[in-house]
């Protein structure tokens, strides 16, 4: 039996080599997966680090003490240092990776489109991501090492121990830095909205008797970093932190 | 020629035993030497592509539509029926087998209809093991309903689509296939022609509806599982793109075409809304387990349903029928529906309408059942009238369905075409003269999972085949004259489209082939299809090209199949003089309004043989014998 | 009333499309709104034009053929509606609508707002369904099935494969159509076997085909006409991550002596 040079062609040419080893970070499930915990990581992250920086409220032998107790201990610090590192540098990584893909998913867009379900942070997490990648320099470039900070000070100087609470004030004093801070932190509160519900969607975790709740405590959470974070560039700006 | 039904010998349950062992059987290292056609992939068509490759033959399986998933058994809603007997109430092989041919009111091969009940009980088995979501019950046992015309509780269903997840099954198992390389599948391929060799089925032509490309593909045998016709009425349940053109064409290269008038009306369809209709939505006849039918008893009561009070309704089906009520058979029901309306009962803005009231079932068990019943129901019914049928009654009115009819197969489901078999709602097996609920998807699956897999590796391993490729001069042939069909239809360049032609053609057929005909109508009728035709060929206009993806040249092929088939229909109606099932004449009915059998006369089914262009096609008989359910006037009193 | 529809136009997968702009002058509230378009294509064939070409076949909502955005909305503004059962009731006198076919690399234009599905169905042969030959499995009743897990699988195997939810999303992703199948076969005993093989050979199939990312921001669940959730979606990455760190190195083993 033969069937003839007329019959056509089947359809469905590509498939799934399933015989390859896996490789999990290569679908974009894995990606996502990675981008999921890396995001944990960076949200667990900005939450200590608001409640440490609300430090400043308690004056300035608080704050600098805090300071203090991190560079006493180095293997804390860099430990920390390194895993937020590279957390972030797979959390671009893989958003660069994803956001490629997906644009080569839809080559030609709608004349008209119109949002039927989703929320404005969801839709610009594409636009909120490298706008915190660039301010995270800036913030680092200013109170990290302090290349871009007019006015850095040292509590100790020879060990190269910063005095953040004078840092802050000074920092904070110009209205134009202030304002870069604020509207940072908006772009960080849109971030958090949609991540830190959406990565437990991404690691597969979603139950209709829990997921609301989870959904209501990402949003407590992105507003509670505004609120947190603007206090203070505000406090110095009104004089309440001098 | 002679019809040979060949059916096996012994006593009715050990026929389809008989018949297996007599088959012959393909060595399984052959198997995949030899290639089988499979058009369509319905439930029958999908199970059937599904099943020949797990068996391990090579399979190529044509459909025209995108993809095997979207075949019209998608859309039925209610069930499929299985002689499980899980509910305990008194089921068993023998009352389905018995409740179905008395159904088809005695016009149905009592040997099919017995194997159907038989396999029936397999098939609930294999969709449950593919993962069909089925209906359970808190214990997690699967859930029954009773279904039109049943006493028990036999209907398996999987909310109101259980069409769409049985087919969902089969797609699935044919997707697996199509991995293993065992099934090639070819979508959106219109089947134009057979290729006969010999008078032996051993291919088809098609067209490739993206390119306009002609494909001829060669096998060692042919399977249809191309649906029913009833778009021939323009307007009825069918999806839109349902057609007759792979029947018909073959009904054209010699396969008897059996009981072309046994057309099955639904009951229960939401009423037309205007000329512009382009189809009609059926709503699962389960409803009419938990709805009353009733019109206002006096005519011309324009009042709301609700200022009706309960003295001036008619319940006209439990007047009527006290048994069986609401639940009488479909043809029953609609005939009556039509009786009330003809009256001047009816109710909506046509008068062409009945209603169908939940009120009493919402006030007994709560509108959160009837929601779990029928939810997805309600809701359609809401979306197409903008009416609330929790708080108003539904308004139904019949319409075209399902045809019983189809091409003309023995035991084996083989066609008068030796080579070419044919499954499901395109050949003419298994209802008689009227179908039950929920035996449509039983009887797609009897045939694709269980039954044609069988037959055909008999067919194979007894049959001489050449070896052909698609070079043969039948083939070639073939190919011509679908691109000459194709390069006519699109010269004509006439004034009118298709689709009014098409209106035109189903306003006939509905008028007087429809719900009741009768000898004047139905020659009238084949008058003015004969002049709707040779005005088609005249004057339709199918703008565009020929290799391009057109849908208006699809869809003239399929009408101008439609406007041969019409006459066919008109022809076998007419001569068929008694009533029986959905074939009603009025000049044969009971003094109550019953259809009126002719058993003496009529007893079989008629199977009608193409002559060729032009001449009256010839009238063939197969006698059917009756005896295991004696013949008896159908009573749901 | 009268409708102005601004429709995609494109002959073939190759050539260049663009919005041709309509006038729908006697448009019936009870028309659905592929009704409209036969209207409008019953013109177009008496002026000699060439019709709109678009997919329906059953027009009641389950054979997934129809779909295309009206207005930027994937099957337009009626929730859980396709197009073939959207009414024009729904729309006021004037209203001005923009159709366009869906739009991925993964399904290409054929013509007009007509696309090619295929990839779903090549996601499905990926391992969208239980190996079980035809012959003799066990009785329906053998396994029992918790009612509530029948009813969510059934929930999501009402899946059309229409579309619209890749037509939705930003990135094209098809991943509500992939968990839907993950989901309906995942919840229910007989599926059990091959979990973790299909929630790997699906989602692996999805990217080959093409489709994005899934960014979690639920316009696919907006706009299913069966109302499948992105729960599903979850349950599928779950599914996927559990497969991914189980997976075992393929061991040959001995053949019948």
């Amino acid at each position: 039996m033969s069937v003839g040079s007329a019959a056509p062609s089947a359809a469905g040419a590509r498939s799934a080599d399933t015989s390859k080893l896996l490789s999990f970070y290569h679908s974009p499930v894995g990606k996502k997966a990675v981008m999921a915990i890396t995001g944990l990581i960076g949200a667990g992250f900005v939450i200590a680090h608001m409640l440490g920086n609300l430090q400043v409220f308690l004056g300035p032998a608080v704050m600098n003490a805090y300071g203090m107790k991190l560079h006493e201990s180095p293997p804390l610090l860099y430990g920390a240092r390194t895993v937020l590192l590279i957390a972030l540098a797979l959390h671009i990584v893989a958003a660069v990776q994803l956001s490629r893909m997906n644009a080569q998913a839809r080559p030609k867009g709608y004349a008209k489109w119109t949002p039927a379900g989703s929320s404005y942070a969801s839709r610009t997490m594409r636009v909120s991501g490298p706008l915190l990648a660039l301010f995270i320099i800036y913030h680092l470039l200013h109170f990290t090492s302090g290349v871009a900070h007019p006015n850095f000070h040292y509590q100790d100087a020879l060990h190269r121990v910063p005095a953040p609470y004078e840092n802050v004030v000074a920092g904070f004093s110009n209205p134009v830095v202030s304002l870069v801070y604020i509207a940072a932190m908006i772009v960080l509160m849109l971030h958090i909205h949609h991540g830190a519900w959406s990565l437990f969607q991404s690691l597969g975790l979603n139950h209709p008797r829990y997921t609301p709740a989870l959904r209501s405590l990402a949003r407590a959470a992105s507003y509670a970093l505004l609120t947190g974070n603007c206090a203070i560039p505000l406090a110095v700006l009104a004089g309440v932190v001098k | 020629m002679n019809l040979d039904s060949r059916i096996p010998s012994g006593p009715i349950e050990k026929k389809w035993d008989n018949c297996r062992f007599d088959m012959k059987l393909v060595n399984p290292a052959n198997k995949r030497k030899y290639t089988v056609i499979v058009v369509g992939t319905g439930l029958a068509g999908g199970s059937a592509a599904a099943t020949l490759g797990e068996l391990g033959y090579n399979v190529l399986c044509f459909s025209h539509q995108d993809s095997p998933r979207r075949a019209h058994s998608i859309a039925a809603q209610g069930g499929i029926n299985a002689a499980k007997n899980y509910q305990n109430d008194g089921d068993s092989i023998y009352r389905l087998f018995y409740d179905t041919v008395k159904g088809g009111d005695f016009r149905a091969r009592e040997a099919n209809v017995y194997r159907l009940a038989q396999i029936s009980v397999n098939i609930i088995d294999q969709c449950v093991a593919q993962g069909v979501p089925f209906a359970r019950e808190y214990g997690g046992m699967l859930a029954n309903r009773s279904f039109g015309g049943a006493q028990v509780s036999r209907t398996f269903y999987a909310r109101g689509q259980t069409g769409q997840q049985l087919l969902l099954g089969a797609y699935q198992a044919l997707e697996r296939q199509i991995q293993a390389g065992s099934v090639k599948m070819f979508p959106r391929r219109e089947m134009l022609d057979l290729i006969v060799i010999d008078g032996v089925a051993r291919g088809v032509v098609t067209r490739d509806m993206v390119t306009g490309r002609f494909e001829a593909t060669v096998a060692d045998a042919v399977v249809l599982g191309t649906g029913g016709y009833g778009n021939i009425f323009y307007l009825s349940t069918n999806a839109r793109n349902s057609n007759a053109t792979a029947i018909w064409r073959a009904y054209k290269r010699g396969a008897a075409f059996g009981n072309p008038c046994f057309t099955q009306i639904h009951p229960t369809c939401i009423p037309v809304s205007g000329e512009y209709q382009s189809k009609l939505t059926l709503m699962s006849e389960s409803l009419r387990n938990d709805g009353r039918i009733w019109v206002p008893l006096r005519k011309g009561d324009t009042r709301p349903p609700a200022q009706i009070p309960e003295a001036e309704r008619d319940y006209y089906l439990e007047r009527r029928y006290p048994s069986f009520g609401n639940l009488v058979p479909r043809d029953v029901a609609s005939r009556n529906a039509k009786m009330v309306c003809d009256e001047g009962r009816g109710v909506g803005p046509s008068g062409f309408g009945v209603y169908l009231d939940f009120a009493g079932s919402i006030n007994r068990l709560g509108a959160d059942t009837i929601r779990e019943r029928y939810g997805n129901l309600f809701e359609m019914y809401e979306r197409i009238t903008g009416e609330d049928p929790y708080s108003l009654p539904m308004r139904i009115y019949p319409a075209v369905h399902y045809t019983m009819g189809g091409l003309w197969v023995d035991y084996r489901l083989q066609s008068t075409i030796p080579g070419l078999f044919v499954i499901g709602e395109a050949n003419f097996s298994d209802h008689g003269a009227n179908r039950l609920g929920a035996s449509a998807l039983m009887q797609g699956l009897a045939d694709g999972y269980f039954v044609l897999p069988y037959t055909i590796g008999d067919y194979l391993a007894s049959s001489k085949l050449e070896k052909l490729d698609a070079s043969h001069a039948a083939a070639r042939q073939g190919l011509d004259g679908a691109g000459e069909l194709t390069r006519k239809l699109l010269g004509i360049k006439g004034k009118r489209s298709v689709d009014s032609f098409h209106k035109e053609l189903g306003k006939y057929m509905w008028e007087y082939c429809g719900m009741a005909r009768n000898a004047k109508g139905l020659e009238h009728a084949q008058g003015k299809i004969a002049e709707l035709r040779d005005e088609f060929w005249k004057n339709v206009n199918v703008t565009g090209g020929g290799e391009e993806i057109n849908q208006a040249l699809e869809r003239a092929g399929r009408v101008a199949d439609f406007l041969e088939l019409g006459e066919l229909m008109c022809l076998d109606a007419l001569q068929r003089r008694e009533s029986c099932g959905g074939h009603f004449r009025e000049e044969w009915q009971t003094p109550e309004g019953e259809a009126q059998r002719d058993d003496e006369n009529f007893s079989h089914a008629a199977a009608w043989l193409h002559q060729g262009p032009g001449k009256t096609p010839e009238r063939l008989v197969e006698p059917l014998a009756f005896e295991y359910v004696h013949p008896s006037q159908r009573s749901y009193k | 009333m009268k409708i102005i529809l601004h429709v995609w136009r494109q002959k073939d997968r190759n050539a260049e499309g663009k919005l041709v702009r309509y006038e729908c002058p006697n448009v019936s509230e009870h028309m659905s709104f592929l009704e409209m378009l036969d209207v409008l294509n019953e013109d177009l064939t008496a002026k000699g034009d060439d019709p709109v070409a678009f997919e329906h076949d059953c027009r009641e909502g389950i054979c997934g053929c129809c779909g295309f955005v009206i207005n930027g909305v994937a099957h337009g503004p009626m929730p859980g509606t396709t197009v073939c059962q959207l009414h024009m009731r729904h729309f006021k006198d004037g209203d001005e609508l923009y159709l366009e076919p869906w739009r991925a690399m993964a399904f290409p234009v054929l013509k007009d707002l007509m696309v090619d599905r295929s990839a779903f169905d090549r996601i499905i042969a990926a391992g969208g369904y239980v190996s079980v030959s035809t012959g003799a499995p066990p009785d329906g009743n053998a396994l029992p099935v918790p009612k509530s897990d029948a009813e969510r699988a059934m929930d999501a195997a009402q899946c059309i494969g229409c579309g619209a939810c890749v037509a939705a999303c930003p990135n094209a992703s098809a991943s509500l159509f992939t968990s839907a199948k993950v989901s309906h076969l995942g919840l229910l005993p007989q599926g059990q076997p091959e979990r973790h093989e299909r929630a790997l050979g699906m989602v692996r199939q999805m990217a080959i085909e093409g489709f994005g990312a899934c960014g979690n921001i639920g316009e696919c669940e907006a706009v299913c006409p069966k109302r499948i959730s992105i729960e599903n979606i979850a349950r599928m990455h779950r599914d996927f991550l559990c497969a991914a760190f189980a997976e075992r190195p393929h061991v040959e083993t001995g053949g019948a002596g």
